[in-house]
């Protein structure tokens, strides 16, 4: 495709792979432990990292990184210690962080509303190289670490209470899925934006394990899903002209309506070929 | 050799006092069985063996070390009451029965063919082998519980801890418990389990302690089967336990149940 001749789109296109790649291996186990939507959550907070970076003139990417790793280990103690109270506590902290995101951002030299909604919802030009470098390092390192302590985060995110009578290290493990939440969400929203970043970790768990019937392969599929969305999306939106983020939402959530109706329907066939000839009569009233 | 030693124990959750003063201890190889109505203290009694609710008065030991500085958790297999509520990421049986060897092989160790082969044992233990690549949400509840089972087996514990292990459990998958229960005391396992009622597990059981308002209030033999109890068959029910269920409310009519 000649769009990919210019660096940018290569740089852009690099950057989103890496995040279809992690997002969904970290999602899993957000969505294992019903919490998929705290990936939203720490993007909100992710937004006072940008803003910080961008008065002070340093990468809004560290900062941003730095900011939203303190806000998810807040959380991460917050739902350790809470009960009733972690709700409102959490509400707080997520409306907090895109409160304060927007106005460091409007204090900031460079306050237009483009530049706003180029982390709200992802752009592809705004990738620098230096970005890239960081996306790469940072992306890489989730992935190993849902990689290598597959066996042991699945066995918390499954029964904390057994992982922690199996001496698990439970805090601690908790701790490494916050911190690496919070750098997912951060390396994601150059690409797809902190208000969507959330949709790339669970959309494509949901769209693989409506077929699959392990933990392993979820993820396998689920990360497949992430990849072919992440690079197809910044190619149409390149095309077409639209919010790289969106796009990849869309195609992901294109996915999950296809692979939820073609499985739907190969059970209807798989029925109908097991069912017997005779049927039951007609005048047979099933009451509830 | 002591096994478990709870000595003058109290616990309790957000400062309420559920256990007071108690003491019991289990000598390996011994079987022991928790009794006590709902709300007694049974439960949290075994959670604090565990370790999962911190004590407010008393000491633990386990395997002769005090509980909070003990790190061979592989020597103690867990079985919970059900397994975690289903999140939709589906988990095949050997995934979940995987887990039980991580304390065993530590957590950065990847899973080899001696992990392998204990979770296809343990599962053969229980009767599920032929079940290891399904999902755990397709079984029933009772071979859930031997899921449960099959994980705690798999880290070779010399301790089981069980939680209500047949609470709402087909006959079917009772036997196959007993039967896995049954062997691993044979060699030299011991077993603390609490219980609501003996069943079928009961000619395994060589002491029962029994749990009432936050004391032990009985311990010794199992109590024989008296009267119609003792008929072969007999079914035993609690028809006052489903009464009390029946309404939504003291007020509302009883054939107006919610579903449960």
């Amino acid at each position: 495709m000649d769009l990919f001749q210019y660096d940018f789109m290569l740089r852009a296109l690099t950057g989103a792979l890496v995040i279809g790649l992690a997002a969904p291996a970290l999602g899993i186990y957000l969505v294992q432990r019903r919490l998929s939507l705290i990936g939203d959550g720490i993007g909100h907070v992710a937004l006072t990292g940008v803003g910080v970076g961008l008065l002070l003139h340093h990468s809004p990417v560290i900062s941003a990184v730095l900011v939203s790793a303190a806000g998810a280990v807040g959380i991460e103690l917050i739902r350790q210690r809470g009960r009733t109270s972690g709700d409102l506590a959490l509400a707080l902290l997520f409306y907090g962080g895109i409160a304060g995101g927007v106005v460091l951002v409007g204090l900031s030299d460079d306050s237009s509303n483009a530049n706003l909604m180029q982390y709200l919802f992802g752009s592809l030009i705004t990738t620098s190289p230096q970005d890239v470098v960081v996306i790469v390092v940072l992306g890489v390192a989730v992935l190993l670490a849902m990689t290598i302590f597959r066996p042991a985060l699945f066995a918390v995110c499954n029964d904390e209470e057994y992982a922690k009578v199996s001496g698990l290290p439970v805090r601690t493990l908790n701790l490494l899925m916050a911190v690496t939440t919070a750098v997912t969400v951060t390396i994601a929203m150059r690409t797809v934006g902190l208000l969507l970043v959330s949709a790339l970790m669970v959309v494509p768990v949901a769209a693989a394990q409506q077929v699959t019937r392990g933990f392993v392969k979820t993820m396998v599929l689920a990360m497949v899903i992430g990849l072919a969305a992440a690079g197809a999306g910044v190619a149409v939106s390149a095309e077409i002209n639209t919010a790289p983020g969106a796009t990849t939402v869309i195609l992901a959530l294109v996915a999950f309506v296809a692979i939820a109706l073609g499985s739907g329907a190969a059970r209807v066939l798989r029925r109908r070929a097991h069912q017997p000839r005779e049927v039951e009569p007609p005048d047979v009233v099933l009451q509830s | 050799m002591t096994v478990v030693d709870v000595r003058r124990l109290a616990v309790g959750y957000d400062g309420r006092e559920i256990l007071h003063d108690v003491s019991m201890s289990v000598r390996a190889g011994e079987v022991v069985a928790v009794l006590g109505a709902n709300g007694s203290g049974k439960s949290t009694l075994i959670r604090a063996i565990l370790g999962l609710v911190p004590p407010m008065r008393g000491g633990i030991d386990l395997f002769g070390v005090p509980q909070r500085r003990f790190r061979e958790w592989a020597r103690v297999g867990y079985v919970p009451q059900r397994l975690g509520a289903g999140s939709g990421v589906p988990a095949t049986v050997g995934e979940v029965v995987a887990s039980g060897r991580l304390a065993r092989r530590g957590m950065f160790r990847p899973a080899g063919a001696a992990d392998k082969a204990a979770v296809r044992s343990a599962l053969q233990d229980v009767g599920l082998l032929d079940r290891i690549g399904d999902p755990v949400s397709t079984l029933s509840g009772g071979q859930q519980q031997r899921t449960l089972i099959a994980r705690a087996l798999t880290g070779r514990p010399d301790l089981l801890v069980l939680d209500e292990p047949t609470a709402g459990v087909d006959a079917a998958s009772q036997e196959a418990f007993a039967a896995a229960l049954g062997r691993f005391a044979t060699d030299g396992g011991t077993i603390v389990l609490v219980l609501h009622e003996l069943g079928p597990l009961r000619p395994l059981i060589g002491r029962t302690v029994v749990v009432h308002e936050g004391a032990i209030a009985h311990e010794g033999a199992p109590p024989e089967p008296a009267g119609h109890h003792a008929d072969p068959g007999h079914d035993h029910v609690h028809p006052h336990a489903d009464l009390a269920k029946a309404g939504i409310c003291e007020w509302a009519p009883a054939d107006r149940t919610a579903a449960p």
